[in-house]
């Protein structure tokens, strides 16, 4: 009797260490976004986001870090989705046991693991220095685009594996080609959940710092880029400028802080959208 | 086997199918009729369904298939490497156990064929679509909605559309792997009286585990067992007197 | 009916047309072994040529870190111990709350907590690194110089915890996955025997799940080894091996985000970062292989 006693307390004094762990999580999550917003709601306005930095960035707004990380943003974009989705597509339609897809999955892998700095070493030594961009836009767009490769393959797998076989077997059976498949049936079904890991890896990127501190970013820039070969601000260095280099403490703290709302907005912002598109085409398709 | 005022356009010769180390179907030979409705009956498993898929060269996708033997259709061998198997597709069309309709509109899942096919033009196009539905007895039913999504259609729609997009490609051969198994029994016997009504414009080869639906609807009845075709004859007289006792047994519900 | 992916017997077949789009197909993708390879290349060749100053002992071994003198002194170990003392205590720290949050979301949260809960983790995942470093600079920091009276609030301690908040999302939402797979039959048979729902999760259904949450762990490990700018804002900055939970430290990354920017291309102290990156990178790919052969092993069972 002693033992089932102690087994049941046991049980219920682990359940309430269990419980403690969850409420602990959320109670955190809504404290630093309270705190956050105390800090910085006084800043938040229309003119925040449409007005650059001023007087040595203790004043004004954010707008050219914004415009700049939606510039990097979209340079990556071009870059890794066609060849994320292009490698996603090779795994799931065309590959075999054989040497080029062992090695692309164990170098997609790797590749997922690799530290945000080290991709900063990299770009700066191919496309700075070997490629002769210098540091700008390009260059650290460029290096944004490899930094997201591995999110885009996995989604863009995902996204093609969930295509019923029955629509291939279909279109076989009405004697299209592989490619014709794949063009007209395949990738349509396929279109909307691979958006959806862009968005997901969109805000990802928009939240990076390393590996545009010296491939692009600017400590501060006079003009939005006119260029891909202009330097950029960004969000997240900018952040990080204001933090770690700003001559009027007092000043520049709700500029911080209201800086620090928008990225998380943009970040947090994209990221739900995703998840919950994601959630609707897996509720649609439910098979 | 074969019959007189019976033209054959199929003629298989020593057919032998192995998936790996099983061994599913074995030396198979007999000839399927022009315009005529043949049904393939036997138990789960014994070789019915993947004959069909020899007859339009769809076992390519299962990598440990290997074929041996002579399909003739319409004195084409189209098991020979050299065999276009894109275009025997469109000669051959298949139409599946579950209904599988492209996630796009009515009009754009019977338009898919003949636009693989190079038919451009939109009035062309609009003619197949229609023609086809007719043909599948599902126009009156859609006429007015041929954008709508064919996934929105009901099961036995849904069958009829892919009939529709089966023969928009005008082929000669109609294979049927169980069209009807996975439908009510409404619209089994609306999809039965369309295939009577089918064989007047194209061959069908139709595999059923159901024997009534074979007596119903088909000329001639081949009987599968493990394998072997245990016997070929007119549908008529296999059911009243088959040959071979297996048969027999089959068709009285011995086993099954 | 066949589950699997669709597959050509015959490459070549549908002819030309299809030949060709594997061929582009497969060239296009090839890009991601290249850039790993050159990721890897480029390390090495940039990084190789600091062995001209100093020896790989000397590099990996040595105290002193101060690349800017003349002559450049590079020894990396205390940005190694930096980095290897701020993965382990933030892993100390985090991985319990993960499997706590794992075994809560999949085990005992009621089923309308359950995906709000997934939903936290997942967006928690999100937040961007450099938010957490800015509020361990600036909350945390001057909290804990006052709390603890330590001289400054950046060391290692405030950086583990940040960490801890980047490692928990990743290792909670897999160990989750791997739990949740664990079949519905092998907890009914330990209840049926009597078993509590504590002692049906410690010995039943974790053990299942050993081989997901061990490959999650090293996952969340790999995500710690690899931060920059949480331990560049927060961790204080000095290149010493730290002897005190509240000593601040500096590991490779920030070392290699903090130092790269004034550096002269081509100069020692610019292959000396990249030979950093090198050693980070070689001791990030030793895990995620390790990773990998982890759930291989974990497919055979």
């Amino acid at each position: 009797m002693n033992r089932t006693l102690m087994r049941k307390s046991t049980n219920s004094f682990m359940t309430l260490i269990f419980w403690t762990c969850g409420l602990f999580l959320a109670a955190v999550l809504v404290f630093v976004i309270a705190y956050l917003f105390k800090q910085g709601w006084s800043v938040l306005s229309i003119e925040f986001l449409t007005e650059p930095p001023s007087e040595g960035m203790t004043a004004g707004g954010i707008l050219t870090p914004l415009v700049g990380t939606v510039e990097l943003v979209f340079v990556s974009m071009l870059i890794a989705l066609p060849v994320g989705v292009a490698t996603g597509l090779y795994f799931a339609e065309y590959s075999n046991d054989g040497i080029l897809t062992r090695l692309l999955r164990v170098s997609i892998r790797l590749l997922a693991g690799v530290p945000s700095v080290i991709f900063g070493l990299f770009g700066l030594s191919l496309f700075v220095v070997l490629m002769n961009f210098g540091s700008c836009l390009l260059s650290a767009g460029l290096t944004l685009g490899c930094l997201s490769l591995p999110l885009i393959v996995t989604a863009s797998e995902q996204a093609f594996l969930a295509v019923p076989q029955d629509y291939r077997d279909a279109s076989f059976a009405l004697g299209a080609t592989k490619w014709q498949t794949i063009v007209k049936v395949v990738f349509p079904s396929a279109a909307s959940t691979i958006i959806t890991g862009a968005i997901l890896s969109i805000g990802r990127v928009a939240g990076e710092t390393a590996p545009i501190m010296f491939t692009g970013a600017a400590y501060f820039a006079p003009d939005l880029a006119k260029s891909v070969f202009s330097q950029v601000m960004a969000l997240p260095y900018h952040i990080y400028v204001l933090a770690t280099a700003s001559t009027d403490i007092e000043a520049v703290r709700p500029i911080q802080y209201g800086a620090i709302l928008v990225l998380i907005a943009i970040v947090l912002g994209t990221s739900a959208v995703g998840v919950v598109i994601r959630a609707r085409l897996a509720s649609k398709s439910g098979r | 086997m074969a019959e007189n005022g019976f033209e054959t356009q199929i003629r298989t010769i020593g057919l032998n199918l192995s998936y790996g180390t099983t061994h599913v179907l074995k030396d198979i030979t007999f000839d399927i009729g022009r315009k005529t409705v043949t049904a393939f009956i036997g138990p789960s498993g014994c070789g019915k369904s993947s004959y069909l898929r020899c007859l339009n060269r769809m076992n390519d996708f299962i990598p440990s298939a290997s074929v041996s033997g002579i399909i003739e259709i319409d004195g084409e061998n189209i098991l020979s490497p050299a065999t276009d198997v894109i275009a025997l597709r469109r000669r051959v069309g298949m139409v599946f156990q579950k209904p599988n309709p492209f996630p796009m509109s009515i009009y754009e899942n019977v338009a898919y064929g003949p636009r693989l096919n190079g038919v451009k033009s939109r009035s062309e196009l609009d003619d197949i679509v229609e023609s086809s539905l007719r043909g599948a007895a599902l126009w009156d039913e859609v006429k007015s909605k041929l954008g709508r999504p064919g996934t929105g259609l009901s099961g036995g729609q849904q069958q009829r559309l892919c009939i529709a997009r089966a023969i928009a490609t005008q082929p000669d051969v109609l294979l049927m792997d169980e069209p009807t198994s996975a439908l009510d029994p409404m619209s089994t016997a609306r999809v039965e009286e369309l295939i009577r009504d089918l064989k007047v414009d194209y061959t069908v080869v139709i595999v059923t585990h159901n024997m009534q639906q074979a007596a119903r609807i088909s000329d001639y009845t081949a009987f599968f067992l493990l394998g072997d075709l245990v016997e070929y004859d007119r549908t008529a007289r296999m059911f009243t007197s088959p040959s071979d006792k297996r048969t027999e047994d089959y068709i009285s519900g011995r086993f099954g | 009916m066949k589950k699997k992916k669709s597959r050509s017997v015959d490459a070549g077949f549908g002819g030309a047309g299809d030949r060709a789009a594997l061929r582009i197909v497969s060239s296009v993708s090839a890009v991601g072994i290249l850039l790993m390879l050159f990721i890897l290349g480029f390390l090495v060749v940039n990084g190789l040529p600091v062995l001209k100053e100093a020896s790989v002992g000397g590099i990996l071994l040595g105290l002193d870190w101060y690349p800017t003198e003349e002559p450049p002194a590079l020894g990396m170990l205390p940005l190694i111990a930096g980095t290897l003392s701020a993965t382990l205590l933030s892993s100390v720290i985090s991985l319990p709350v993960a499997f706590g949050l794992a075994v809560f979301t999949a085990e005992i949260a009621p089923k309308y907590m359950r995906n709000a809960l997934k939903v936290m983790l997942e967006l928690l995942g999100f937040l961007p690194s450099i938010v957490l470093g800015f509020l361990g600079m600036m909350v945390i920091a001057p909290w804990m110089q006052e709390a603890l009276g330590v001289a400054s609030g950046l060391n290692l301690l405030n950086a583990s915890m940040l960490l801890g908040f980047l490692v928990v999302p990743v290792v909670a939402s897999l160990s989750e996955e791997a739990l949740c797979a664990v079949p519905q039959e092998l907890r009914d048979a330990s209840y049926a025997l009597g078993a509590t729902r504590w002692e049906t999760v410690i010995k039943v259904v974790v053990p299942h799940a050993m081989r997901g949450m061990l490959s999650a762990s090293l996952l969340g490990v790999m995500r710690a080894l690899g931060e920059t700018m949480v331990v560049l804002m927060a961790a204080g900055g000095a290149a010493i091996i730290p002897r005190s939970l509240t000593d601040p430290i500096r590991p490779l990354t920030s070392t290699i985000a903090a130092e790269m920017g004034e550096t002269a291309v081509g100069s020692v102290h610019y292959h000396a970062l990249f030979f950093a990156g090198l050693v980070l990178l070689v001791i990030t790919l030793l895990i995620n292989l390790i990773s990998m052969y982890v759930e291989k092993r974990g497919q055979r069972t």
